[in-house]
């Protein structure tokens, strides 16, 4: 049953991409293809604030994510904005561009190898029912899970977050009422980039960061997001934390290799009979 | 059927019969032989989405699947390599179709998502496969390629051959680009509810351009495969898809030299980089993006302005 | 008259062309493998500046191709291609890995061009291949070194974790194969990929065998991750790894649990740790200080590979020239030699030249190298 440990810590990373494929998909109606990069990106930030500054974590921290708002709305300008009349595929190929251009960048700057952090927490094994759990791996799920927790209150409180909804319902409408719209999608990039920073950071002292980091996981992310359903917040989650314990539990009965091959038949079956996902969005779309 | 752009033809065999005899290096030789390959890869990328609005991004897979399976089935049952070049071809194009089927009812990113999951799962079962694809070390048990008796070793013979199939394509690609099916496919890219009404049977269409293109993407990478001695899943994975999404995009899509020429700038850039290797990423991906954000024709728009601008001058 | 110029140009255009001895290189400076290849090329980018130094080999200089294969065989085939055919070298030192190596053996027969593999799978040299030799212990040889030791200790039951590469397969094959001659049981036979972020699924499946040990094979991160699961899982077998993690970035990676881990390696991990008369230590100090004071980090055994490879490459020049048959011919009559992976005695039929004796089994204590018997 150790499967479902580390299914739930790799799920938890997962459902952390997921939503922000979503908050962007739902503000934009764009996929982002570089939401894998922006994981890599957290992971390669605390390094250089952490082994390369010497940071103490509580300020290294902050800034990594700080930064990443910052990366997050610079991206938004620079490769989603300058699109002259976009259509779906201009925007889904540049954002492939853009993750291309961000994993180059990460191999410049951090180069090829993979880098690791000492952990944030002392390092304690957890003996659980049928399995282990480190305390690195149950930072990664209480960060995720506090983390989805506060973004929900986030949109369905704050004014800032009703107007996230709005963009969602009805583009047109909500700039009739005075969204302004081009300062909400900025900000739901800049959001979608501190979530893959949070999940970069965490994920880090488990598995290292390598600039190739930023593929896989993007896909896997958005796997997640469909199988929960492209646009719902919970099924984000949902959708996640489900491919992590599939993954997990191919691994413990295939050979490994093949569990990679599970997560994408996961999206073929699902994308084949139930696009929706499991709690697809309420608005009819063209499929 | 439109005027076949014959000029443009012409000019295509000046270059490959030229480029003959004026590299005599194998080394460069071998890189127009890379570039030709990935030519004839990019235009029926090109095909796919620059005519048809299909985003395969598992598109290498069918170049991995007519290289593993040419050599494996002339490695087992013995048969000449042509012929087992030709099966790979059908078989890739039955794979197309069996996977065109549900996976073409679907639009926009979910086709994206499905032809990339299906890369990725093909990718997957050439390296755990190991007992039939030699795994992650690849594939060695080429044997030597000959076309009916006629030996064919090393760059210059593989030369010769490789530039009269890559010039048979692009004959066939340029009587494609002016025939009525052109036509068909860039009405069902702008709008398939305007298609539909006019008769066209979308579906059924799209899955006869996936399955042909498919086709001949495997034959090529049967032929990739021979020539090159080795092959392993590395050279067939999501990467590659992309790098032939980036040629098609940069070259000009919806264009016949669109896989051309991008497929020859991004083949020849890495040895004008080779000094600056690191930076080759992400050159690419600023090619990519400055095309998109500004020359929507690509390099074959841009070639055919200046062109038109000196016509009228 | 204008010909005669044209040719008396040309000669002397060539000379420097013909006054230099080009020596190509292929590394995975860069990828999984990157702690095996960047102290390889350091190594022989500092050993062709010191020949350079001191007059060249046999009188001309020595200019190095080098070229970073990134852990990847097409790549390792192309640039190799590229050694050949462009730069026109006269042999080539590498690749790293066994896989890279595998991928380019039959092109160093198709362009008659000697290579010295720093790679450690058999199948490098067996079939033998006239142009192809090879620096390191072979795995049969460090299989059989780990097997010796469970034996002398008792144990059988053995577990085995293998990459998915060339080198974890060939580790693998051998750990197969040789179980029977020492009497080992194989209970559990896993594999991961260098990719892998997460090992405890196979190490679970391993653990409800309950071996005596186990064997893990492969290069770069991966291994370390495994040896952060096993202490994860809080099993208590002995975890061994093979020869392919012998450098201190494994241990960095590993931290804290990499503490107890036995693997079989070099002697130049433990130089100073040998007696004072010991025959090889000379060679492994000497290497070694010059090492470290240039580069200003930890002497690595794959680093000793391409010094080995080095020296079977100065020796063929020297005795045998540029043209490779002679070049080979020279090294095979090459005679006992001490090199920093242990006494060679290369032949026409074993172009290694290693055995057994070439290992010695060491254990990871308090972040470091010790010796045990």
């Amino acid at each position: 049953m150790q499967f479902i440990y580390s299914g739930i810590t790799s799920g938890s990373i997962f459902a952390l991409v997921a939503l922000g494929f979503n908050i962007i998909y739902n503000t934009t109606g764009i996929i982002n293809f570089a939401q894998g990069e922006f994981v890599m990106i957290g992971g390669m930030l605390i390094y250089t604030l952490l082994s390369i500054y010497g940071l103490p974590f509580l300020i290294a921290a902050p800034l990594a994510l700080l930064a990443a708002l910052f990366i997050g709305a610079l991206f938004e300008r620079v490769f989603i904005k300058s699109v002259r009349s976009p259509n779906e595929i201009k925007l889904i190929t540049i954002t492939i561009a853009a993750s291309i251009i961000l994993r180059g960048l990460g191999m410049v700057i951090w180069g090829r190898n993979s880098l690791s952090v000492d952990a944030y927490i002392p390092y304690k094994v957890l003996e659980l029912p049928a399995g282990t759990l480190t305390s690195n791996s149950l930072l990664v799920i209480i960060v995720s899970l506090v983390t989805a927790f506060s973004l929900s209150l986030f949109f369905k409180r704050s004014s800032l977050g009703k107007a996230f909804r709005a963009c969602y319902d009805d583009k047109i409408a909500a700039g009739i009422c005075g969204v302004d719209v081009s300062k909400i999608r900025m900000l739901a990039f800049a959001i979608a980039a501190l979530l893959g920073v949070i999940a970069g950071i965490v994920t880090t002292p488990i598995s290292y960061v390598t600039y190739t980091d930023g593929i896989m996981t993007g896909l896997k992310g958005f796997a997640a997001a469909i199988l929960g359903g492209l646009g719902s917040f919970w099924g984000g989650v949902a959708g996640g934390l489900l491919l992590g314990i599939f993954e997990g539990f191919f691994a413990s009965v295939l050979p490994s290799g093949y569990k990679d091959a599970f997560a994408f038949l996961i999206i073929l079956a699902v994308l084949f009979l139930r696009p929706k996902g499991l709690f697809g969005k309420k608005k009819a779309e063209r499929l | 059927m439109r005027k076949i752009n014959y000029p443009f033809l012409i000019l295509v065999l000046i270059i490959l019969i030229s480029t003959k005899f004026l590299i005599k290096n194998e080394y460069y030789l071998s890189i127009v032989i890379f570039g030709m390959f990935n030519a004839i890869n990019a235009s029926c990328f090109n095909i796919l989405l620059g005519y048809t609005g299909i985003i395969s991004l598992g598109q290498a897979a069918f170049y991995g699947i007519g290289a593993y399976f040419a050599v494996i089935v002339a490695a087992s049952f013995g048969i000449n390599p042509m012929l087992a070049i030709v099966l790979a071809s059908l078989f890739s194009a039955l794979v197309a179709f069996i996977i065109g089927y549900p996976t073409l009812k679907l639009h926009g990113h979910y086709l994206a998502m499905a032809t990339l999951g299906f890369g990725m799962i093909i990718y997957v079962l050439m390296n755990e496969m190991a007992f039939i694809t030699g795994g992650p070390s690849g594939f060695l048990d080429i044997s030597k390629f000959s076309f009916f008796g006629v030996s064919i070793y090393g760059e210059h013979s593989f030369y010769i051959f490789v530039a009269i199939v890559f010039f048979l394509f692009t004959v066939l690609f340029e009587m494609f680009d002016k025939s009525y099916l052109s036509y068909k496919l860039k009405f069902i890219k702008e709008s398939e509810f305007a298609s539909k009404s006019f008769g066209i049977n979308i579906f059924k269409t799209k899955l006869l351009v996936f399955s042909i293109t498919a086709g001949i993407t495997a034959f090529n990478g049967g032929i990739y495969a021979y020539y090159s001695g080795f092959i392993s899943p590395v050279s067939f994975n999501f990467n590659y898809s992309i790098e032939l999404l980036t040629m098609a995009i940069v070259g000009g899509l919806g264009t016949v030299p669109g896989g051309i020429i991008g497929a020859a700038v991004l083949t020849a850039l890495p040895e004008f980089m080779a000094s600056i290797e690191d930076y080759e990423m992400i050159l690419y991906g600023c090619f990519l993006a400055v095309t998109i954000i500004f020359l929507p024709g690509g390099l074959t728009g841009l070639i055919k302005r200046i062109l038109n601008k000196n016509a009228s001058d | 008259m204008k010909k005669l110029l044209g040719v008396v140009f040309m000669i002397i255009l060539a000379v420097p062309l013909y006054a230099e001895v080009r020596l190509g290189a292929l590394f995975a400076v860069t990828g999984p493998a990157s702690f095996l290849g960047l102290p390889e090329k350091q190594t022989l980018e500092m050993l062709v500046e010191e020949v350079n130094k001191t007059g060249g080999i046999a009188g001309e200089k020595v200019k190095l191709f080098l070229y970073d294969t990134k852990g990847l065989d097409t790549e390792a085939r192309k640039k190799f291609i590229r050694l050949v055919k462009k730069d026109k070298v006269d042999a080539v030192i590498g690749p790293t890995r066994s896989g890279s190596t595998l991928a380019i053996k039959e092109l160093a027969e198709k362009y008659k061009t000697p290579l010295f593999s720093c790679a450690a799978s058999k199948r490098i040299v067996q079939p033998l291949n006239k142009y192809v030799f090879k620096s390191p212990q072979s795995d049969t040889h460090a299989v059989g070194k780990i097997y010796n030791f469970l034996y002398k200790k008792g144990k059988s039951k053995v577990a085995i974790i293998t990459a998915q590469n060339g080198f974890g397969d060939s580790g693998r094959t051998e750990l197969l194969e040789l179980a029977d001659e020492y009497g080992m049981e194989i209970v559990a036979d896993e594999k991961f990929r260098d990719t892998d972020k997460d090992m405890t699924s196979q190490l679970t499946k391993i653990s409800e065998t309950n071996p005596d040990a186990i064997i893990c094979w492969g290069v770069g991160p991966a291994p370390a991750l495994v040896a952060k699961n096993t202490r994860q899982l809080g099993l208590d077998s002995m975890l061994i790894m093979s020869h392919g993690v012998a450098s201190k970035k494994f241990i960095e990676l590993a931290g804290n649990a990499a503490e107890g881990i036995i693997l079989p390696a070099g002697r130049l991990l433990v130089a100073e740790q040998l007696e004072k008369d010991n025959k090889f230590r000379e060679v492994l100090i000497n290497y070694k200080n010059a090492y470290e004071k240039r580069y200003d980090s930890s002497v690595s055994t794959f680093g000793g590979h391409a010094y080995d490879a080095f020296m079977m490459f100065k020796y063929g020049i020297e005795k045998g020239g540029k043209k490779p048959a002679a070049m080979i011919s020279a090294v095979e009559n090459m005679g006992a030699f001490i090199g920093t992976a242990g006494k060679f005695n290369i032949t026409a039929s074993d172009h290694n030249g290693l055995d057994e004796s070439a290992f010695v089994m060491l254990k990871i204590h308090n972040g470091d190298w010790e010796l045990i018997n």
